[in-house]
């Protein structure tokens, strides 16, 4: 049994980190995030694990490099302009094949953008982000109770695959106070990283170990197309093995919802709305949005079944749901032009929803 | 003499820190370049202190990283400019180890402001290393934040030009001043007298890690013969002439307690 607790995602998230064994936390301040950091900063030297305040969230991303290189399970968090801040080293970090969690809880943008609640970062997150070719497993929680236990996933799935796993959660997940229950999910022994370096001494054969992301220098790989090579098949095995989603009554919808984050809960209530009206309405709710569902999405899109992306941006997610029907089917759109009010606090609400529902139906 | 026998000979006479790793593949280094003597440097202090084992490298992007595959200690190669955000994570997680950066001027006081100020202002228990060369040299001699006034480079054709372009920062001087600083040292290796005199100030460098008494930095001037547009052996004078008067050699701040 764990402890049971009314809390925001935000906090939801490093209670996970927490218990998924996280050893050190780097973070700049932030909104919509700061409670996240500010938790660390209040609870981790208590527990003697290391929290450090970064100079800019460069600082943040480069701090987790160098202790993700010494192979302690460590994480950061940012909000939407810090996020892109991080991408370069997001990049090394993958041709480094340094395990770590990276949190993203999305506002508003371009540019500095408001800084309330939007789901714009679904293309950097899902697409890598940085330069040069690699993905990352993107996990997107929907409550509080995801935001802990998604986030204890993504440190296994981070280990599993040396690689950095994104959580991209949003303003308002981050900020939803809600009953959770924080248990340690056992995934097993973590895996024996003796490629961390750690000073010499410490390694049973007394060799040295390197840390890098430059490939071909220092001859990690035989050629810079071995180094692709084993970029590719990761991000295959991570496709074929790490797809989750929600299936919401698809089982005879005609019309299937996608969505994820806080849309997908709004999601969940239109289809409900719909159901009583008698539209044969269904969510697929992506808890990875990387991988995403193509195969799921085409199998239904071939039954007859057409889409609604829901998303709180202008329209990126939508686009993955194109890819995934091949334009056998109708795809719809609920995007953020869409909110209720067109201020920064404006949501995307039920009712807009099954507005397209019933034009679509 | 041939290339090999020169080099026995050279062992011969001042013996190979066991910490240096043969270059059997070939020497990357650029005819004249000092660099690979601030890596014999730090190996035969590390050696001298016995610390080979329990010592980390953090190193830049540039030609100091060639430096991590001729150090047979743990290694890092980090983003351009951040080595210092690495250091302070590895420092933290591994407090008894000794962990240092080494970085070029253009890495640690352009690109690398950012993370060098951080450290500063966290007085951080890491060393860095800075070789100065006044120039960027593995991409071309471009002008560094270190190039002296009037020094010709590729993106200052016609000699860089003080009220366009500013000044030559002292970083040893600069960061003598931070209160979180405990040591700030100027060396350089272009004759024996200042190699052994580096050596020295790395080891003091390394031991206010150990003694954890605050933030360490040595800067190292170095030549760029193919960047300066001189010979090995002009590059030496320069270096004489030109460099060190720029920047003179010293400690600058040495305390036991940070306050």
């Amino acid at each position: 049994m764990g402890e049971r607790m009314f809390i925001e995602g935000n906090e939801a998230i490093a209670r996970g980190a927490t218990v998924a064994d996280c050893q050190a936390f780097f973070g700049y301040p932030i909104t919509p995030q700061n409670e996240i950091t500010q938790w660390f900063a209040r609870e981790f030297p208590k527990m003697g694990r290391i929290f450090v305040q970064t100079q800019s969230e460069l600082g943040s991303i480069n701090m987790l490099y160098g202790a993700a290189a010494t192979g302690i399970r460590a994480m950061t968090s940012s909000s939407s302009p810090g996020w892109s801040l991080m991408q370069e080293t997001m990049s090394d970090m993958a041709n480094a094949e340094l395990p770590c969690v990276v949190i993203d809880v999305q506002r508003g943008g371009p540019g500095g953008g408001p800084i309330r609640h939007a789901q714009q970062d679904y293309f950097q997150c899902t697409r890598g982000g940085g330069h040069g070719d690699y993905r990352n497993i993107v996990l997107a929680p929907a409550s509080a109770q995801e935001c802990c236990d998604l986030t204890q996933l993504a440190f296994y799935l981070a280990d599993k695959y040396r690689n950095p796993v994104v959580v991209i959660s949003d303003a308002i997940i981050g900020r939803l106070r809600e009953t959770i229950e924080v248990k340690k999910i056992d995934f097993g022994p973590m895996p024996d990283k003796d490629w961390a370096v750690t000073g010499k001494g410490r390694h049973k054969d007394g060799k040295r170990r390197v840390v890098e992301h430059a490939g071909d220098l220092f001859a990690r790989y035989p050629s810079y197309q071995a180094l692709l090579l084993n970029l590719d098949q990761k991000i295959k095995r991570m496709q074929e093995s790490e797809l989750r989603y929600e299936g919401y009554k698809t089982e005879d919808a005609e019309l299937i919802l996608v969505a994820y984050g806080y849309t997908a809960r709004v999601s969940k209530e239109a289809v409900n709305m719909a159901r009583t009206e008698g539209i044969k309405a269904g969510l697929i709710r992506l808890i990875t949005a990387w991988p995403f569902p193509y195969e799921v999405l085409r199998q239904k899109a071939s039954q007859g079944s057409r889409f609604l992306a829901v998303e709180d941006s202008l329209g990126q997610l939508v686009d993955d749901v194109r890819v995934a029907v091949e334009s056998h089917t109708e795809v719809g759109l609920v995007n953020i032009l869409d909110r209720h009010m067109p201020t920064d606090g404006g949501m995307i609400l039920p009712d807009k929803i099954l507005a397209k529902i019933e034009v679509m139906k | 003499m041939t290339e090999k026998t020169e080099a026995m000979t050279r062992e011969r006479v001042t013996g190979r820190p066991r910490l240096l790793i043969p270059q059997t593949a070939g020497f990357v280094y650029c005819p004249g370049c000092h660099e690979p003597l601030v890596a014999r440097a730090i190996a035969e202090a590390l050696e001298e202190m016995g610390m080979g084992d329990e010592t980390i490298g953090v190193f830049d992007i540039g030609c100091n990283s060639f430096l991590l595959g001729m150090l047979d200690i743990d290694s890092v190669l980090t983003p351009h400019g951040r080595p210092p955000d690495m250091a302070t994570a590895i420092k933290h997680v591994y407090p008894d180890n000794i962990v240092f950066t080494v970085q070029g001027d253009g890495g640690l006081l352009a690109i690398g402001a950012d993370p060098l100020l951080g450290v500063l202002t966290r007085a951080e228990k890491i060393t860095i290393m800075m070789l100065n060369n006044a120039v960027y040299g593995t991409t071309g001699g471009q002008m560094a934040p270190t190039s002296l006034v009037g020094q010709k480079t590729t993106t200052t054709p016609e000699g860089r030009d003080a009220i366009k372009s500013g000044f030559p920062i002292h970083a040893a001087e600069m960061i003598a001043t931070f209160k979180g600083t405990a040591y700030s040292a100027r060396g350089a290796v272009n004759n024996p007298y200042n190699y052994e005199r580096t050596r020295e100030y790395i080891k003091v460098a390394f031991g206010k890690q150990m003694s954890k008494a605050g933030f360490s930095f040595i800067e190292i001037l170095v030549a760029c013969p193919p960047n300066w547009h001189l010979s090995p052996i002009d590059s030496l004078k320069w270096m004489e002439e030109k460099m060190i008067p720029e920047f003179p050699l010293g400690e600058f701040k040495n305390v036991d307690k940070i306050e």
